[in-house]
């Protein structure tokens, strides 16, 4: 089914997210580096620059997955403080926007919200913040405030703390600071407002210590999909990350439904970009990338890793079966979270979830591995760059997507024939930047100004100027 | 490789200088003391003149008499790192304005940018207002206040050795990336907070970053380098032969004579500092200031040295890097670090090892024991 074409100007956005601590992560493979020298992010970043992308992403752990009651050992882990990373990126690159992932349940608004300023100014005004929450205990084991919020609750915090965080952004006058050494004082005392906040789970008051960036507030980024995750990106957020990027169709049911929900939020529809995780695997020719993908499978899944995600699903330590032989007569427990890769399965999920997987077994007649790979859905574009750059045309015009946040499945080198086949490709069809137009993420982003600025636009308060 | 300890200078870059009118003297417009650009120089400024490392004043809020304006101290080392080789980075954080857990991860994350040039100071928590400015109850009162801060010291070090060096295993045998026997829960419990553990970041380039605190504050055990801050040098010599830890850094003002004005001059014209009566403060020629520390390095031997708290750093810097260090290094007295060492090299301190896998001191048997009673 074709859609119509929208946008027929719109360009392709990409960000790179430098993932690591999940099965996606092939780290098996002789070109696979160190996950955690500083080297390493380097690297990738460089690349992404010589891309011109938006942006160098980075998630965030609060505790490492366990699998029954052991940390994790098949998959990557540990990683650096993503803020502490991003600054150290900061003074090597010239124009990436530095995204990185924090929560807003075991963080305080005061300290986060300078920190994140404080990468904005260094960078030039690069920085995001990409809003998480959690509300499970077992994470909370890691902080003073221990798992204190419900589920329901985990927005109302978090909405009390981006607002807490728009405000300190915003304490500082453009023209706080004086402008020589003759004047008064090193800052006008009257130009920097306290911070009072008195919410239901916000209550600070803070006089903060960081002027505005050049893209005056960090951009905002959330990745929620649940309606209240939605809602909440719709009112708040610059950019929304999704799962919905490698369907059109469900794309496009996705953007119209984030778009009814900004509209109702009283922005306008284009108000919040929307970038889906994806991967890419390039061939010379499509045959040649398919089998690239049939070897990435299997480079994914390894015997281990398939009777991990098996025992994941059955809640059961499977690790004694053969990955090769067909799947065990066990039932699937119903035990709701044990920590198991730091997620949860809703309660009588597994239990249908392992059925539909027997089923299909049977079916097909598949080994455990064989399952495991075929159950993992193609989330990515597989082809030579001339036909990908087509299909991520078609998402951005039609007006799916905004864009992509890749995830490479080798660090550090992952992103390199992406950088040097697909971007050309997309360049050649007009729809990807020449060079850098702006120096802030903002920017690149095309953003228009801080929703807390449109407001005052029309306030006493005056006219607001932004830099692009 | 670690060096043999020699005396050490380090270099405090927070703002313009430790006088509260520093800014004026500064060469540059007021506003761009937050700048990448002015970060940088100073920074690249200190690792040319051939200190041992820079600490980074900070604090969550704006300290009176001070400049309003700041960033973070771990940020601003953690840009500084990607730009500078061999110089140490010792940012200062209050332990009771921050989650444990995050400030382990943060600091074991700068040394690994860094590739082991990262050290805390710790700070010592007499922040007014941080409670209204944090939304969870803080602890109050001295008492209270100072267990909190070893016990957030102890919680960090225990979680920077919560994974072993060789963890990762990438064995694609079987399959496993790490060996989940080398990562561990530290099951920290305070009457403040609980960690559980392990941390998300890997045993960093040091092992442990080197830990700083001022006299006191922190048990000697947990710190490496004591800050000793004295009404006068002798003062000051005397807390460091008592101080009990690998090493000492006296902190020692100076406000050296320039090619325009000396340095009484300089102070008489940036008025009063009312802070800046609780430390030694040289004033005078940088000749002056090299017989000082020479002087200061024979009564405090090779484990000791000196914290210079410039009064204007635009000034003093520049003082500094052409005649005081470079006669220190003529005379041998200072070694300065070599490229790509890391900060414990610098300094002379081994890598410790992980403190739950290190042989412990075998306990007495209860044979040695009853002999021990008997005797």
């Amino acid at each position: 089914m074709s859609h119509p074409i929208t946008r027929p100007d719109a360009q392709v956005h990409l960000g790179v997210f430098f993932q690591g601590v999940n099965h996606h992560t092939v780290w098996s493979d002789a070109e696979s580096g160190s996950q955690i020298d500083p080297d390493s992010f380097l690297r990738v970043a460089q690349v992404a620059e010589r891309g011109l992308f938006d942006a160098f992403f980075l998630g965030e752990g609060l505790r490492l997955r366990e699998s029954h009651g052991r940390v994790h050992d098949l998959d990557v882990v540990g990683r650096p403080d993503a803020l502490t990373q991003l600054a150290a990126l900061a003074s090597v690159t010239t124009h990436l926007g530095l995204v990185a992932t924090q929560n807003t349940t075991y963080n305080d608004p005061a300290d986060l919200a300078r920190r994140l300023a404080g990468l904005d100014v260094l960078s030039g005004g690069r920085a995001a913040w990409n809003v998480v929450t959690t509300d499970n205990a077992w994470t909370g084991e890691n902080f003073r405030r221990g798992g204190y919020l419900d589920h329901a609750d985990r927005y109302v915090r978090a909405e009390e703390f981006v607002r807490a965080a728009q405000a300190i952004w915003d304490s500082w006058d453009d023209d706080a600071i004086a402008p020589d050494s003759g004047a008064e004082n090193w800052a006008d005392p009257g130009a920097i407002e306290t911070v009072v906040r008195d919410g239901a789970s916000v209550r600070i008051q803070v006089r903060p210590t960081v002027p505005r960036s050049p893209q005056v507030h960090p951009v905002l980024f959330q990745a929620g999909d649940s309606p209240a995750g939605r809602d909440f990106a719709a009112r708040n957020a610059d950019v929304i990350f999704s799962a919905h990027g490698s369907d059109l169709d469900d794309a496009l049911a996705f953007a119209a439904d984030v778009r009814t929900r900004v509209r109702a939020a009283g922005r306008p529809a284009d108000d919040l970009l929307i970038l889906p995780g994806t991967f890419f695997v390039l061939g010379d020719t499509d045959a040649e990338a398919e089998e690239k993908y049939a070897w990435l499978k299997r480079a994914q899944v390894t015997g281990a890793t398939a009777l991990s995600l098996l025992g994941y699903i059955w809640g059961h330590d499977l690790s004694h079966l053969d990955p090769d032989g067909p799947l065990p007569d066990l039932e699937a427990t119903t035990v709701e979270f044990d920590g198991t890769r730091g997620a949860a399965l809703k309660e009588g999920g597994r239990r249908k979830l392992a059925e539909q997987w027997r089923a299909r077994a049977e079916a097909e007649n598949l080994s455990i591995r064989e399952l495991v790979i075929a159950q993992e859905a193609r989330r990515g574009f597989v082809g030579t760059p001339g036909r990908v750059a087509d299909r991520l045309v078609e998402f951005v015009r039609t007006g799916a997507v905004d864009g992509f946040n890749i995830s490479p499945w080798i660090v550090p080198d992952g992103l390199d024939d992406i950088v040097d086949t697909l971007v050309p490709a997309l360049q050649e069809r007009g729809a990807y930047r020449t060079a850098y137009t702006s120096t802030t993420l903002r920017g690149h982003l095309g953003l228009r100004v801080p929703l807390s600025h449109r407001a005052a636009a029309d306030d006493v308060v005056g006219t607001e100027q932004i830099a692009g | 490789m670690t060096d043999a300890p020699t005396f050490t200078l380090a270099l405090e870059v927070d703002a313009d200088g430790v006088h509260p009118n520093a800014w004026r003297r500064a060469h540059h417009a007021p506003g761009e003391l937050l700048s990448a650009a002015r970060l940088l120089q100073v920074l690249r400024g200190a690792e040319n003149a051939g200190f041992a490392l820079v600490t980074i004043d900070d604090s969550l809020l704006p300290v009176d008499g001070g400049v309003p304006g700041r960033i973070d101290a771990v940020t601003r080392a953690a840009f500084a790192s990607g730009r500078t080789t061999r110089l140490g980075l010792a940012p200062r954080v209050h332990p009771r304005a921050v989650e444990p857990f995050h400030l382990a991860a943060q600091l074991a994350s700068l040394d690994h940018v860094s590739r082991g040039r990262g050290a805390w100071l710790v700070g010592d928590d007499e922040l007014p207002g941080l409670a209204r400015a944090l939304d969870r109850t803080v602890p109050a009162g001295a008492a209270e206040r100072t267990a909190e801060v070893r016990a957030v010291v102890a919680t960090v070090r225990d979680l920077w050795d919560s994974w072993d060096d060789d963890a990762v295993i990438r064995d694609s045998t079987t399959g496993r990336y790490i060996d989940a026997d080398r990562v561990r829960y530290v099951n920290a419990r305070t009457p403040t907070f609980s960690v559980k553990g392990p941390l998300i970041t890997p045993r960093p380039p040091q092992g442990q970053l080197v830990v700083i605190a001022p006299l006191g504050l922190v048990p000697a055990h947990d710190v490496d380098v004591t800050l000793i801050r004295a009404a006068t040098t002798e003062d000051g010599l005397r807390a460091a032969a008592t101080a009990g830890t690998p090493r000492s850094l006296l902190d020692l003002q100076v406000t050296l004579d320039t090619e325009d004005a000396t340095g009484t001059q300089r102070l008489d014209a940036l008025g009063a500092d009312p802070e800046g009566t609780d430390r030694p403060h040289f004033v005078g020629s940088g000749a002056g200031l090299v017989l000082l520390l020479q002087d200061l390095a024979q009564a405090v031997g090779p484990t000791g040295g000196v914290r210079i708290l410039p009064t204007v750093i635009d000034e003093d810097l520049p003082q500094l890097s052409r005649h005081v260090l470079p006669s220190l290094r003529a005379s041998g007295l200072l070694r300065g670090p070599r490229p790509a060492a890391t900060l414990r090299d610098t300094l002379g301190l081994d890598r410790p090892a992980n403190r739950f896998t290190r042989p412990k001191t075998p306990a007495p048997t209860r044979q040695e024991t009853a002999q021990e009673l008997s005797a």
